[in-house]
Order: structure tokens, then C-alpha cells, then sequence
């Protein structure tokens, strides 16, 4: 038996040689702050703080970059990853714990490469897979307007990750995979309306981030722009963004998408989960033109092959009863008896894209959960829905669930009272 | 007759010559469309189902069980805090703070307002058993304090008939035992506070596990007083300087 420990030993030696050989290398240290070849009197610009703040904005660094209830960009929120947990870091130019010795160059490089001042990879739950389309300049605007921000000093706290996630080199395997460095290249056949809307969708809003599937290393394949896929750790369900047939978003006029994003609501559907924090942090706050951006270039992604669901073993005709019940007493009354909603106040719910995704989650942890759409200049005094996690039980939530999943043209597969016990506990972060 | 109790009359003339207005209008709408669903009133109240869903209607709570707490009538000052300190992360609980994550200062305020101006009879709720010594425990730690273990009495802050101050400290008396005793104990488990400083936080560290049942039981049981309003703003001078009573707490 001795033997066998030994030799289990010296693999794993051998394979801890074999990955230090490959990984030993990490990215390239970046040009100290004496060294920078940005002049400090471009960084006070007023103008250029001010887009910065704008594209800030965009991006939704704060989202990330501020604790709950902190001082915004001082770090500290936690991003939950399947490999652990990941703090983000404090981004005001305090000079031991934030930005304060970095470089634009540094910055620049983290931005759009992932590799920290010193070289280090930094983790992907810092959304440089997109970033990296992120232009030169608009990188320079949103340095210059964090470095105008006051210094706090708040230190971030240390990855919780175990090994060999904790390795930063082993990322260096992840990004030959995931990461396609480089600016965005505009498409010449296309509007420049098209092009800023894919810029935006594609870098800085970083919506591929929850809209596409990941895999087991909690990478993007880049052929499957904006499909949709359940965000990890989080469990909620970000949905296709196609408007064409089949698509998540199918029958979304550009108005109903600059709604949404703009208001928090639209005729077509609510905000709500991660997306209300979108909106609330993020969406809410871009001007016109470029929510028309984003809508045009949303409106010129293709019809999606339509997906048939095979039909469930079980006899569903029970399940859908007792939903069709527990929808006429606790559900019609704001959405419709036939699932229509009422325009501007209560969503739809017939062809409605979170109640259609393909796990279900969405629906489930909303009936749970209820809650207020975001408030919004355009919506700030918003309605709500009751959470029902109180009154009805798992069967209960999986019926209604379903019943409303297969009603008024809607086909999407059913859900089990074992899906709503374990979306019952989920955090809500 | 004071001024205010001419206002509050005055007050409630009116509310219900607008009910019959109300009803009356009604009436023309239900009749105009029998067919077509009704249309959604533009109401607070109806925005607030999230809300209304737990804490009932109007804010009643659930004074059986004591699990959600009475809003109907504390101070809108209170109220609105308490949402702040949700959606900060400061009292914690999933579902609350997954409500008022995305509300504004603005929309919290008007639900406080509408929580606080709801007036609602207290009904009692069920008694744990205690030992009559407990209870004078109880009262003595309510009416007194405990000066020797820096205890002040609950009457300092939340008014001399306990029924609050306006507008940032909310009653006690007419509150479930099990609402009170799991406060006292959340702020000792960190799941409760608030801006620093956190007086209760200090006060209820220093409390014993028996001083907690103690105090709750002994408010929970009290004959309440007939009035149950709160007392009008500047009535008592704390004995402590608080983050909840000082300048700038307006969410």
C-alpha cells in the first residue's frame, strides 16, 4: 500500500513540475507611474474626467468596485465564481491600497489585457474578455476620472480560492482559451449607429459577460454571442438577446429595448435580479443616442434555430390543474387572465422571455422573491409583485411555474418541485 | 380642542367625504366596463404589494406569530432608515434587502410615510411564561435602567408612555415578545444595526440573555396606553448621542 502513496505522490509532483515549467512565466510588469508617458495635466482635463464618468457608466464598474452600502469605487463587493470568491478591488488613486502609484499604461494593460502593474493575471471575474475591445481613448477617459475621484484607503481583502485556482499562473492555460485580445474593429459594411451599438454591447457594457453560456472553466466560447445562459453562482437565467425568431428577445421593438433599459421597464417586460442592477447602476444613466446604439445592433443579431423541448415523461395534466388554479387566485388579477399583463405597469407573460428561458430559474425565483421593478427617473415611483416564497409551498411554486411556462403559446419545458427547492435557498447575491 | 386635534378632525372629515367621492366614482367605472378588467389604480398602496404581501395591508404585521413586523404607525423618520439600512446590508435579511435594493430615497420615503400614517388597532400577541421576578426585571430595566452596568432606562429614548418619538425612534409597547427579544438578539448577531453610532447595538451587548427575555416580556404584556401615538419631535434629550438621532440621518 506504501507504494502506491509514494508513487501517487511523485505524479503529483511530477505534474506540479510539469505546470510550474509551463506557467512560471506570468505578463509583463507595465511602466511605473514617474515612467508614464500620459502627461498629468491631460488627466485634470475636465472634459475628459467627464467621459470618463459617462463611460463608467457604461461599463458599470461600480457594480463590482463598491461594497454594499460603501463609498462607490472604493472595492470590497465580493464576486461569487464556482472556483470562489473574488473582492474587487479599490479603484479610487489611494496610494497603498487603490490606484494611486498605477500608470495609465498599467491601467490600460489591466484593462485590456488582464495583467496587473506588476504582471500578475489577474482573475476573469474582472470582465477583461470584453474590456479589451475597449478603444485607447475611452480607457484614458475613465483613468483620468478615477484618478479624480478623493483616495480612500480601503484594502481588498484576498481572493477566496483554493488550489490550484489560487495560482494566478494556471490562468495563463484559461486565457490562451478565452481571452482574443484586441480593440474593437469596426465593421465598414455596417452604420456607424450599428458599430457603436456592438461596441458598446461588446466591450465596455460587457453583456456577454451573463448572456452567454460558460463552461466548466467558466469560459465564453465567442461563437455564441449574447445566446443566453445561466449565470453561475448567482442562478438567475440571462437570457438570449435575439429579437429575431426564436429569439430570447423575439418581437422587442427598439423602443421596448431602449424602454427596458432606460426606464427598467418596457411593454414586453420588467428588470429584475442582476439586470434591475444594471439598469438601476448602469443603463439608466446613457444618453439616448447610444441606447438607440445598442438596440440597432441587439435588432441585427440573427434568428436563433428554433429549439424543440422534449415532451416530459410525467403526466403533466395534475401539474397544470393545480398551476391553472393558483394562477386564477394569486396571478390573474395583475397579469392577465391570459397572461397579456397590463401595458406599462404589469408585465406580459405570454412570450415573455424569462418566463420562456430554458431552465426556469427565472420564473421560480421570481414567484419566490417577487419585488419592485428598479426605480428609475423614467419609473421611480415603480409597482411590484408579492413574493410568494412565504405562501406557497415547492410543489406549488413548480405548478404555477409550469402552468404559465405552457400557457397562451408559451412552450418551455416544466419545472420540478425539486428545481424550486433548491432555488428557494439561493442567496439573493 | 388643541390644533392639532382640530387638524386630525378636520382630517378626517375630509378623508371620508374623498371615500364616498371615491366609491361613488367607483361605481360610475364598474358600470361603464363590465366586461373589460379593471384598470389598475394609480395608488401607493397598489405599488406596494411587495410590500403589503408580509406586513399586511396596512402594516399591521403579524402579531400571532410576531415573524413580520407591525409598520402601521411608527415614524416615517424610523421607517425609512430601516429601509436604507437594507438596501446598505446593515440589518440583514435576504428577502428585505433584495426589495429595496433598487428604490430610491425618495419612493422609501413615501412608503415610510405611508406605513406611518396608517392607524391600525394593536392586537395582543401571545405571552411566553416568565417568572413574576423576571417581570419586574423587566420593568425595572424599561422604567429605570441598570445605572451600574450603563443600562438606560427604554423610556429615555422611546418616549415615557414607550410609545415612541417623532421622528426617528419608534414605539415599543403593543409589540410582540418574540418581535422584541429577536431585535435585541439580532443586534447582538450583527444581523441588525445601523449609522454609528449604534446605541442600540451598545445597549443590547450589554443587556444578559435573561435581561432580553426579561424587558421583552414585560413590554410585550403592558397595558397599553390610550393613546398610542408617538411623541412629537423634541420632546426627550437622549441620554446618548446616537447615529440614528443625530443630524443628517435622512436617507
Amino acid at each position: 500500500m506504501k507504494i502506491f502513496r509514494i508513487g501517487g505522490a511523485a505524479v503529483v509532483l511530477l505534474g506540479l513540475a510539469v505546470a510550474g515549467w509551463l506557467f512560471l512565466r506570468g505578463g509583463q510588469p507595465s511602466v511605473p507611474r514617474s515612467a508614464s508617458q500620459v502627461d498629468a495635466a491631460v488627466l485634470k482635463d475636465p472634459a475628459l474626467i467627464a467621459k470618463g464618468e459617462y463611460l463608467t457608466l457604461v461599463g458599470d464598474c461600480a457594480s463590482c468596485h463598491t461594497e454594499q452600502g460603501g463609498t462607490r469605487f472604493a472595492g470590497g463587493r465580493v464576486v461569487g465564481t464556482p472556483f470562489g470568491d473574488i473582492p474587487a478591488p479599490n479603484l479610487t488613486p489611494d496610494r497603498t491600497t487603490g490606484l494611486g502609484e498605477w500608470s495609465f499604461e498599467a491601467f490600460r494593460q489591466a484593462l485590456h489585457s488582464g495583467v496587473d502593474r506588476h504582471g500578475q493575471f489577474l482573475y476573469p471575474a474582472f470582465p477583461y474578455t470584453s474590456y479589451t475591445k475597449v478603444s485607447r481613448d475611452d480607457a484614458l477617459a475613465i483613468f483620468a476620472y478615477l484618478q479624480s475621484l478623493p483616495p480612500v484607503q480601503q484594502a481588498a481583502r484576498q481572493p477566496g480560492l483554493g488550489f490550484p485556482y489560487n495560482v494566478r499562473n494556471t490562468l495563463k492555460a484559461w486565457r490562451a482559451l478565452y481571452l482574443h485580445e484586441g480593440e474593437y474593429v469596426a465593421d465598414s459594411s455596417k452604420s456607424p449607429q450599428w458599430n457603436r451599438g456592438a461596441y458598446l454591447v461588446q466591450g465596455l457594457g460587457h453583456c456577454n459577460e451573463c448572456h452567454v453560456e460558460r463552461d466548466a472553466f467558466g469560459g465564453m466560447r465567442s461563437d455564441q454571442s449574447l445566446s443566453g445562459g445561466q449565470i453561475p453562482v448567482q442562478n438567475w437565467y440571462a437570457p438570449d438577446l435575439s429579437t429575431q425568431a426564436n429569439g430570447g428577445l423575439a418581437g422587442w421593438s427598439e423602443q421596448d429595448i431602449v424602454d427596458l433599459l432606460k426606464t427598467g421597464q418596457s411593454a414586453k417586460g420588467a428588470a429584475f435580479g442582476p439586470m434591475a442592477e444594471v439598469v438601476a447602476r448602469s443603463t439608466q444613466h446613457l444618453n439616448d443616442a447610444d441606447l438607440r446604439a445598442i438596440a440597432a445592433y441587439l435588432q441585427s443579431l440573427p434568428a436563433r434555430p428554433r429549439v424543440a423541448y422534449e415532451p416530459s415523461q410525467l403526466d403533466t395534466k395534475p401539474i397544470l390543474d393545480q398551476g391553472a388554479k393558483i394562477y386564477t387566485a394569486r396571478c390573474a388579477d395583475c397579469h392577465g387572465k391570459q397572461g397579456e399583463g397590463v401595458a406599462g405597469v404589469y408585465p406580459p407573460l405570454s412570450g415573455n422571455s424569462s418566463v420562456n428561458e430554458p431552465t426556469g430559474i427565472n420564473a421560480i425565483r421570481v414567484v419566490l422573491l417577487g419585488g419592485f421593478a428598479p426605480a428609475t427617473p423614467g419609473n421611480p415611483r415603480p409597482y411590484s409583485m408579492p413574493p410568494f416564497a412565504q405562501q406557497l409551498s415547492d410543489a406549488d411554486v413548480a405548478a404555477v411555474v409550469t402552468y404559465i411556462r405552457q400557457s397562451w403559446g408559451n412552450q418551455a419545458p416544466l419545472v420540478q418541485e425539486r428545481d424550486v427547492i433548491k432555488y428557494r435557498h439561493t442567496p439573493i447575491d | 380642542m388643541d390644533t392639532r386635534a382640530q387638524l386630525c378632525h378636520a382630517r378626517r372629515v375630509w378623508t371620508a367625504i374623498l371615500l364616498l367621492a371615491a366609491v361613488a366614482f367607483a361605481g360610475v367605472v364598474q358600470a361603464q366596463s363590465a366586461d373589460a378588467p379593471p384598470p389598475v389604480p394609480d395608488t401607493l398602496k397598489q405599488r406596494i404589494a411587495s410590500c403589503t404581501a408580509c406586513h399586511g395591508e396596512h402594516g399591521e404585521g403579524t402579531p400571532e406569530s410576531g415573524f413580520f413586523p407591525r409598520l402601521a404607525g411608527k415614524p416615517a423618520g424610523y421607517l425609512a432608515r430601516q429601509l436604507k439600512d437594507f438596501q446598505d446590508g446593515l440589518r440583514k435579511y435576504g428577502p428585505m434587502e433584495y426589495t429595496t435594493r433598487y428604490l430610491t430615497p425618495d419612493y422609501m420615503r413615501e412608503i415610510a410615510e405611508y406605513f406611518a400614517a396608517q392607524d391600525v388597532p394593536y392586537a395582543r400577541s401571545p405571552m411566553p411564561r416568565i417568572a413574576p421576578e423576571a417581570l419586574k426585571r423587566g420593568e425595572e430595566l424599561a422604567t429605570r435602567g441598570d445605572p451600574s452596568r450603563q443600562i438606560p432606562p427604554c423610556a429615555a429614548c422611546h418616549g415615557t408612555q414607550l410609545t415612541g418619538v417623532q421622528p426617528n425612534v419608534p414605539g415599543l409597547v403593543g409589540l410582540p415578545y418574540d418581535y422584541l427579544s429577536s431585535q435585541l438578539g439580532s443586534w447582538r448577531t450583527k444581523t441588525r444595526a445601523t449609522v454609528a453610532p449604534d446605541c442600540m447595538a451598545e445597549i443590547a451587548n450589554r443587556l444578559s440573555v435573561d435581561d432580553i427575555s426579561a424587558v421583552s416580556a414585560w413590554l410585550a404584556g403592558r397595558e397599553l396606553p390610550a393613546d398610542m401615538h408617538a411623541q412629537p419631535a423634541g420632546s426627550i434629550t437622549p441620554p446618548l448621542h446616537c447615529g440614528v438621532l443625530g443630524a443628517g440621518v435622512q436617507p
